[in-house]
């Protein structure tokens, strides 16, 4: 007996977190030490190995996102409350569990924040774990403030079950109850897999750190035996798959120090909530500053590209862009610009790649940023050189028609202050789409080199004249490649110079900053989704062939993160 | 002086509506009391109705603000890609007159004669380069009874062909290369004839062009074995037993003679040029006078200069070109019989403008000076700021659009002779020239102290440029002493230009600058307007403790608020940091510790990544608080590429031929291929032996730099 006393006092010494001696001590000892624990997660040898992994802690991440001294910790006394597979015994508790939760100040602006500890169980969801974060985001949600995760977990915690099934359950409920409410950015700075994804893809923005971050619904090992598919994690799910294919992060950042710096200049675009305006900064940069470079910056002839982020850097102020999605379907471009220190939403078309035609995949991603500014009062600004829809049977068959939609949908639902600048092409269905006058507009304007017609000149009158040889050409170019078709019906509001478009839009946002405009009571609209999202490269025979996705459970990912990382063996030890 | 005081208030707007009716009025008239010109404008004197330029770029317009001046309408000729270029906007009338390719364009004969006929121009002036020294111009141009703006087609003939030029400088008692071209029997009659010339000499097979198998002879010992070596190599290589002995003329600088003639038998000489600064035989910094003539050598050089001139019956302006030895002896090298690229110089310490009198000289006016009137006001220096990196090779071609672009003209007694503004492109198919920046000044530290400062507020993003090289040239001890030959970069700086290097002091500089802006960033970010529904948590902090990234080194740097300055410790000195903090402006003018440096911040990111033109160079350097620094040394390394299995273009241009294919073995420094650009063809090759994996380019092929050409398994 006293042989294992030693024996239990030698084990404390040796490692002293996570553990108190049977006797206890007096309350604030144990505070004190529940505390120091606490901020040791899963202790030193692990906090080791994230290093060694190239990733900070979930408190090292926290110190660097917030400013100095301004994190107020929840919930650092939660510890599991599991009792099955020796869960319950001292050395499996650790204070605060694996997740560290709180609120804290970015630039002085009030954020809530969860951190996933890797350290504590691989970072893995227990029902305690998922209460913490519920907490965080009802708060944040009631106050109205932002929620910023930074998702660092191995998945759910298989020893607890349904519970924590239970709890993913309750952060995917909240996410969307918090959807348009206040903004929810999800940093993803490890492994994130199974049904974790879901949460990220329920927020408003999903980061990604290179090399150390991953999200999948299953992991290589399961696509192994199920599709026979030979995949690294790396291709399957890392920064590059979701940046430039997937289109399921926004961006991707060097590594988590480039990361969360990057983030605290992201938040300072943000609004608080949905109560709250556009966040409007120090400005230096003169609102009536002409941009005379920009008269001479559409070329001559009409098929030739140029690249629209030049216009968008020299109008907007000092020429700081953050740009969303800037690796996936770059034919059109979106992000967030300040025009005299008001934060503005940017949607442009690029003609330098595919001629900023628009797609299924552009149409997408314009979709979701146009509904974000809307959600959150961030005025849009949309420059317009857009030859149509791409056509195509991949196109048709991966349902352009109602990806389209999307982005059309978007642009008629927003009542935001909308400003829309049409540089050269706006032709056809692309038009409308386009956050034209007709989807409540407010200041739609056309640059000399604007083209507003139903399609090229070329293709019209092949149409018009079909069969005769006509040189009706210069007819319908005379007539409209030029803005006066669009201008005298006051589909456009002016014809503007483009070396005053900066000092014309600051204006329209002063004077739009007081608009209000709202949609017709209804639960909520019918935004056309549809869950099919068949886009296959190579012509496909068979569009329904759709693999079963939701067939392998979150529980499944233990198989493929027994590859991800050496494992804490309490996970795969029973 | 508003110039300055619109720059103070950070009003670009205001700055940049000034720069165009600067360009409108002429860039030359300064805010200063010393003209550049004392040139009068006779507007009673009668000239050319109408001029043709063709020409692009700069001396377009150069040539367009003179006839403006002389009331002289004029009719611009561009290529369809410089359709939106400053000299099609500044002339009265432009013409297209075909794509891009200079051979399609610029020197299109039947094009631009087209063009003549129709704007019913009298006159053309053909500027540098392109058609401005082809006869068969010059002669189609007097066919049709239109005025050449130069020489007469015999004077353009005579000193294009090498050997003419030459023999006619020696009739015209000019200092040639002393030299014999011809068979030589023996050994001893190479001895004979090189001290006949005079050591050292300079031996190589007629036949052979250039510096090829060309050897040195210092003594008679040399000579004979020069003489062994080269007479093989003719009788082998070229089957031709003639050969090349000449005076070698070492450590030579580059000096020419301006000449004005008229057609009247008139000739002056407008004093000299120095422009010994030169990479690959391209000139990069020019001035005048020369620290190195003294008046007698300056006059003898000057007769000959005008001697030449008369004798082949010269009008217009002309430039004769003279290596000098260390002992000053001068030696006739060619004629340039049109404007010179340099000529502004000139017109700076002699006040006269030389469009002008070369337009009056084609119209048939006598020359309105005496060789008496001919001044030497002052001293002039002019920098050639190219689109170009100078870190490799001294300057490879940059392409791009120039994104934000201002000239240092409120730096006073500046120049600027440029063809380009913000939101131009520099495209493959020109010389990559920005412009010609000229500063004057009373004595040459004057001129090269403001070309300093002009230097450093000078703004040009969206290309590499040579600012970096030109203003380490200009500080350059050796250059400060007139101590140049036409080898000094190579000489200066023998492992190639690697940017300024920082003393203890300016590196402190440096980082106390950096740390200042990064916290007047960070407060600035904090500062949000309106009144927000949750209140912002206003920060009192006003000491940051931060660690600075700059080439290998890390430098902890502290830095605390001190009203509207900062003070900044570093290396455990205090340095005192004040400045305007307009974040916003391209110049920013920072005091540190009483010393006022111009400094330009080109970019910065979330991360704390900066790049600050200082002291001309451009600087990387990365602020970190010293958290994130401390927690920086846990991010892994990145993987850099192997670059020595793949070769990727340095430089943007076309490819011209591609040597291998997939499969192929190459060894190492085997031609790989052939990248063109801008005039210039360059030679990729491999840096490690092994079999190509894969090809990305083509012949004809458009690449950009950094484009993956090859990639070797």
């Amino acid at each position: 007996m006293a042989a294992l006393c030693v024996l239990r006092a030698a084990l404390c010494r040796a490692a002293p977190w996570g553990r108190r001696a049977a006797s206890g001590g007096s309350v604030p000892q144990r505070i004190e030490e529940k505390r120091r624990a606490a901020l040791l997660g899963g202790g030193q040898s692990r906090i080791d190995a994230q290093h060694r992994r190239g990733k900070l802690t979930a408190r090292e991440r926290i110190l660097l996102l917030l400013d100095p001294d301004s994190f107020d910790e929840y919930d650092m006394f939660v510890e599991h409350r599991c009792s099955d597979f020796g869960m319950d015994s001292s050395k499996n508790k650790y204070p605060g569990d694996s997740v560290v939760t709180g609120r804290g100040r970015i630039n002085g602006r009030l954020a809530y924040v969860f951190s996933q500890d890797f350290t504590v169980f691989g970072g893995s969801l227990s029902g305690a774990h998922a209460q913490k974060i519920c907490k965080v985001m009802d708060q944040a949600a009631m106050v109205g403030a932002p929620v910023i995760g930074l998702n660092d977990s191995g998945g759910a915690r298989i020893q607890e079950g349904v519970e924590s099934l239970a709890g993913y359950a309750d952060i995917f409920l909240r996410n969307v109850l918090c959807s348009g409410l206040v903004p929810q950015i999800s940093l993803i700075m490890g492994p994130c897999a199974g049904g974790a994804v879901y949460s990220p893809a329920l927020t408003d923005f999903t980061f990604m750190v290179k090399d150390t971050s991953y999200l999948f619904i299953t992991g290589p090992d399961v696509v192994k035996s199920v599709t026979n598919e030979d995949v690294t994690q790396e291709q399957l799910g890392g920064a590059k798959t979701h940046t430039a294919l997937s289109g399921v992060a926004h961006r991707a950042f060097e590594n988590d120090v480039d990361a969360l710096l990057n983030l605290r200049e992201f938040f300072n675009y943000l609004p608080l909530s949905n109560r709250d305006p556009a966040p409007v900064c120090e400005c230096y940069d003169p609102s009536d500053r002409l941009v005379p470079e920009l008269d001479t910056i559409v070329p001559v002839e009409s098929t030739k590209a140029y690249d629209m982020l030049d216009i968008i850097h020299a109008i907007i102020d000092e020429r700081e862009f953050f740009e969303i999605m800037p690796s996936y379907a770059r034919n059109i471009v979106v992000g967030f610009a300040r025009m005299n220190g008001r934060t503005v939403g940017i949607v442009g078309n690029q003609p330098k790649v595919a001629s900023g035609c628009l797609d299924i995949n552009s149409s997408i991603k314009g979709a979701r940023f146009v509904r974000f500014c809307d959600a959150f009062n961030i005025p849009l600004i949309t420059f317009v050189d857009v030859p149509g829809f791409l056509p195509g049977t991949a196109q048709e068959y991966g349902g352009i028609i109602r990806h389209g939609a999307k982005l059309l949908f978007a642009f008629a639902e927003a009542t935001v202050p909308k400003i829309t600048v049409i540089t050269r092409k706006a032709y056809g269905g692309a038009y409308d789409v386009m956050s034209s006058k007709h989807l409540r507009g407010d200041a739609n304007y056309a640059w000399p080199t604007a083209e507003v017609a139903v399609m090229g000149a070329k293709g019209a009158v092949q149409i018009i004249f079909r069969g005769k040889e006509t040189d009706a050409e210069a007819e319908y170019v005379d007539k409209f490649a030029n803005p006066f078709p669009a201008a005298m019906r006051g589909f456009v509001d002016d014809i503007i110079q483009p070396s005053a478009t900066r000092r014309r839009i600051c204006h329209d946002l002063d004077v739009l900053a007081s608009k209000t405009q709202s949609n017709p009571w209804k639960k909520h609209a019918n935004i056309p989704l549809h869950s099919n999202t068949y886009l296959c490269k190579k012509s496909c025979s068979d569009p329904c062939s759709d693999s079963c996705s939701w067939i392998c459970s979150p529980i499944c990912l233990v198989f493929s993160l027994k590859t991800v990382e050496r494992w804490p063996s309490f996970l795969i030890s029973h | 002086m508003a110039a300055v005081l619109l720059l103070r208030c950070g009003a670009r707007g205001g700055r940049r509506a000034l720069r165009e009716c600067e360009t409108l009025c002429s860039r030359q008239c300064l805010k200063t009391s010393h003209k550049l010109y004392s040139a009068v404008y006779d507007p009673n004197e009668k000239t050319f109705e109408k001029l043709l330029i063709a020409n692009r770029g700069e001396i377009a317009c150069r040539v367009i603000k003179t006839c403006k001046k002389m009331g002289i309408k004029t009719v611009a000729i561009h290529s369809d890609v410089d359709a939106n270029a400053v000299h099609v906007k500044m002339a009265d009338e432009a013409v297209c007159v075909g794509p891009a390719p200079t051979s399609k364009s610029y020197l299109n004969m039947d094009a631009i004669m087209e063009v003549i006929k129709k704007t019913r121009a009298q006159a053309v002036h053909p500027g540098y380069g392109f058609l401005s020294e082809n006869k068969e111009f010059a002669r189609r141009l007097a066919a049709e009874g239109v005025t050449f703006i130069g020489p007469d087609t015999h004077a353009i003939q005579a000193m294009g062909d090498k050997i003419e030029s030459k023999l006619l400088a020696k009739n015209a008692k000019v200092n040639t290369i002393p030299g014999f071209d011809g068979v030589v029997k023996d050994a001893d009659e190479a001895v004979r004839i090189a001290r006949e010339i005079g050591y050292p000499v300079m031996i190589k097979a007629s036949a052979g062009g250039g510096g090829k198998g060309m050897r040195i002879a210092w003594d008679d010992e040399e000579t004979r074995e020069g003489f062994r070596f080269s007479s093989q190599e003719a009788a082998s290589s070229f089957g031709d037993d003639r050969l090349l002995i000449e005076k070698f003329i070492d450590n030579p600088r580059h000096i020419e003679i301006q000449v004005l003639a008229d057609k009247h038998g008139n000739a002056l000489w407008l004093n000299e040029r120095e422009c010994s600064i030169q990479r690959r035989n391209q000139k990069v910094v020019e001035e005048a006078p020369s620290t190195f003539l003294d008046p007698e050598t300056r006059r003898a050089m000057g007769e000959q200069a005008v001697a030449l001139a008369k004798a082949v019956k010269y009008s217009s302006a002309g430039t004769v070109e003279f290596l000098v030895d260390s002992s000053k002896n001068f030696y006739f090298l060619e004629m340039n019989t049109r404007l010179q690229v340099e000529h502004p110089v000139t017109e700076c310490i002699t006040g006269l403008d030389l469009v002008q009198e070369m337009i009056r000289v084609a119209k048939g006016y006598p020359l309105r000076h005496k060789q008496a009137d001919i001044p030497i006001n002052g001293w002039a220096v002019e920098c050639r700021v190219y689109a170009e990196d100078p870190y490799k090779s001294f300057g490879l071609p940059s392409i791009g659009k120039l994104s934000q672009y201002q000239e240092p003209l409120h730096v006073p007694s500046v120049r600027v002779d440029s063809g380009i503004e913000q939101g131009s492109d520099i495209s493959i198919y020109y010389d990559p020239m920005i412009s010609k920046l000229i500063t004057y000044g009373s004595n040459r530290a004057e001129a090269l102290r403001r070309m300093e400062e002009a230097l450093d507020n000078y703004v040009i993003r969206g290309v590499t440029h040579n600012i970096s090289l030109l203003r380490e040239v200009i500080i350059h001890p050796r250059f400060v002493q007139g101590d140049i030959s036409t080898k000094f970069l190579p000489e200066v700086y023998p492992d190639g230009f690697k940017g300024h290097q920082l003393t203890d002091r300016e590196r402190r500089e440096l980082l106390a600058t950096a740390a200042s802006l990064y916290v007047a960033e960070q407060l600035r970010s904090q500062r949000f307007l309106g009144t927000p529904r949750i209140p912002i948590a206003k920060s009192k902090r006003s000491s940051w403790e931060l660690s600075v990234h700059l080439g290998d080194g890390i430098y902890p740097v502290a830095v605390s608020k001190d009203g509207s300055s900062f003070s900044v410790e570093v290396d455990g000195m205090k340095l005192n940091v004040t400045g305007e903090w307009n974040l916003a402006s391209p110049l920013l003018s920072i005091t540190i510790d009483g010393t006022q440096r111009t400094i330009q911040r080109l970019s910065r990111d979330a991360s704390g990544k900066t790049s600050i033109q200082f002291l001309g160079t451009v600087y990387k350097l990365q602020v970190l608080t010293k958290t994130a620094a401390e927690l920086s040394k846990y991010m892994p390394e990145k993987a850099a590429e192997d670059t020595s299995s793949i070769l990727r273009s340095p430089m943007p241009g076309a490819v011209v031929a591609v040597s291998v294919k997939p499969g192929d073995m190459v060894s190492e420094g085997q031609e790989i291929c052939v990248i063109e650009a801008m005039k210039m063809q360059n030679s990729m090759i491999a840096a490690k032996t092994g079999k190509v994996k894969a090809v990305h380019c083509k012949a004809g092929d458009t690449v950009g730099e950094g484009d993956l050409l090859v990639e070797l398994e």
